[in-house]
């Protein structure tokens, strides 16, 4: 499978506090990676690195062969990487077709569109008119993940999708990923709930202050290697 | 009893103009939190250059708006991309000190240019026609820029409301990082609110032509008529911002109604007593 994504010893600071260290992850076509660890392990950072919001060196972040890691992000989203930012961060000012509307916005061609993402999540349509502020916390993911899908991205990125839901809530939208990843595209899945990243993915990263501490397939990990990598001590 | 009527009509009337002197200000800081102290100096402006065409073309200055309009938003583009879009950041004290700056220079450069001598665009029968309106004489001109505020404002809430620019302006006014994730290019964003801006302010800056002399030094007057109006309306609601500009025309009309020395005192006085009693103006925007 060619390459999708790959980060060559990515650094990331933060004005003077570095959260990134050499980091080294590959992505295949069609491939989708979990990516674990505790809170301030730098995920989000990662993320934010490779969408563009944080300045990069350019060869630290390779997509399909193009440097991209000095890359604006609204560059970055148009050549076809999207993410679903952790806490939602929907538009409050715009309503919930408002919202998917302005995901369209970068009008990449593919299968993804308004009726495709309702079909989805048919709880969408029927409040398509209101403020996306009005939904409940499991329907604001929905508009979340319907927004980034929306322009039809090559590559997914998932930021703690599962934060601050209802198990229910959270189970529905996992049966919702098979569908989506279904589409052909790449993922990357950033959860606090191992298992549930591990559930849907075939690879899985360990982020621990700032580095890489372990890089598996997810059927060979084991419980005490995800232990170590995580917290960094033998339990 | 009727001449208090007669001030009363004039006054809302007069708001229509502060209205439109405070739409493109309101549009700025709504999309970018960027409070232009330059503003009122670029309606001076937009008025000189509706002088220069109305001079060297011998058009009307509402044939004027043809040109001034498309250049003021033009004037607007760059001046945002240039120079505006690298004050923005999370401090708020470089784009207050970078836009009096900019009112520095182009007071300055309009004193070079057109000299201090008071200036008119000449619109012709129309600033002296008048209609009768139940004992009343209203000025058509007055009138007509009541209109042009209304459909101004009404036009920019379409804007906002209805299309994908509107979209990309509220997206970006809500969350910078998380539209450009979206594929919105916030600087270019940034240069089209203000070229829409700067639009309406040639508008303004005509119609103010028009109606009274000027010269290049009166554009902090019209910037303070704007700031009052839009705070007066509340913060982010562009109806708002016409009742702020029609409350501050009339409180102005009745103060000169008064005493002639007291119009401009008696706009401040009702811009306090609401600042006193409903200090995020009359109608601030309902937070969805």
């Amino acid at each position: 499978m060619p390459e999708v994504l790959s980060l060559n010893a990515l650094d990331a600071r933060y004005g003077d506090f570095q959260a990134l260290f050499g980091v080294d992850m590959t992505l295949a076509e069609g491939e989708v990676i979990a990516i674990i660890g505790a809170n301030g392990a730098g995920k989000t950072t990662m993320l934010r690195s490779i969408s563009g919001l944080l300045k990069n060196k350019p060869g630290q972040i390779v997509y399909r062969g193009r440097p991209i890691g000095g890359l604006r992000a609204d560059v970055v989203a148009h050549l076809g990487i999207a993410l679903v930012p952790e806490g939602r961060q929907l538009f409050p000012s715009l309503s919930v077709e408002e919202n998917l509307l302005l995901g369209g916005k970068v009008g990449r061609p593919g299968p993804w569109s308004l009726e495709k993402v309702y079909d989805l999540f048919p709880i969408l349509k029927e409040r398509r008119r209101q403020a996306s502020t009005s939904l409940s916390g499991g329907q604001q993911q929905m508009v979340a993940i319907g927004r980034a899908l929306m322009a039809n991205p090559d590559l997914v990125m998932f930021d703690e999708i599962s934060l601050g839901l209802a198990p229910v809530v959270i189970k529905s939208i996992y049966d919702a990923l098979p569908g989506i990843v279904g589409e052909g595209m790449t993922a990357m899945i950033v959860e606090q709930d191992i298992l549930k990243a591990l559930s849907v993915s075939s690879r899985v990263y360990c982020l621990q202050e700032g580095r890489v501490s372990l890089e598996a397939r997810t059927e060979d990990v084991t419980h005490d290697q995800i232990t170590q990598a995580y917290f960094g001590v033998v339990a | 009893m009727i001449e208090w009527v007669g001030a009363i009509v004039q006054g809302t009337l007069l708001g229509g103009l502060y209205a439109l002197f405070a739409a493109g200000l309101s549009l700025i800081f709504g999309v970018m939190r960027l409070v232009n102290i330059a503003h009122g100096d670029l309606i001076v402006l937009a008025a000189y250059l509706g002088l220069s065409t109305t001079l060297m073309l011998g058009v009307h200055p509402f044939v004027a708006l043809i040109v001034v309009m498309p250049l003021m938003a033009a004037i607007g583009y760059a001046l945002q991309r240039g120079v505006l879009n690298r004050t923005l950041g999370p401090d708020i004290l470089p784009p207050l000190l970078v836009t009096f700056g900019l009112s520095v220079i182009l007071q300055n450069a309009l004193l070079e240019g057109f000299t201090a001598d008071p200036q008119k665009l000449n619109g012709g029968a129309i600033e002296t026609a008048s209609l009768a309106v139940g004992g009343l004489a209203v000025g058509v001109l007055p009138l007509l820029t009541f209109a042009i505020a209304v459909a101004v404002i009404a036009g920019l809430q379409w804007v906002f409301y209805a299309t994908a620019l509107g979209r990309g302006f509220r997206a970006v006014s809500d969350n910078q990082d998380i539209a450009q994730i979206m594929g919105l290019n916030k600087a270019h964003v940034f240069g089209l609110a203000m070229a829409l801006a700067l639009a309406v302010t040639a508008i303004a800056g005509i119609l103010l032509g028009m109606r009274t002399s000027f010269d290049p030094a009166i554009g902090g007057g019209r910037l303070i008529f704007g700031f009052e109006a839009v705070i007066i309306g509340g913060l982010g609601n562009l109806w708002g911002t016409l009742a702020g500009g029609v409350i501050l025309g009339v409180a102005q009309t009745l103060g000169a109604k008064i005493d002639p020395g007291y119009q401009v005192l008696a706009g401040h006085i009702a811009f306090l007593v609401v600042l006193a009693v409903r200090p995020n103006g009359l109608f601030p925007r309902v937070e969805h």
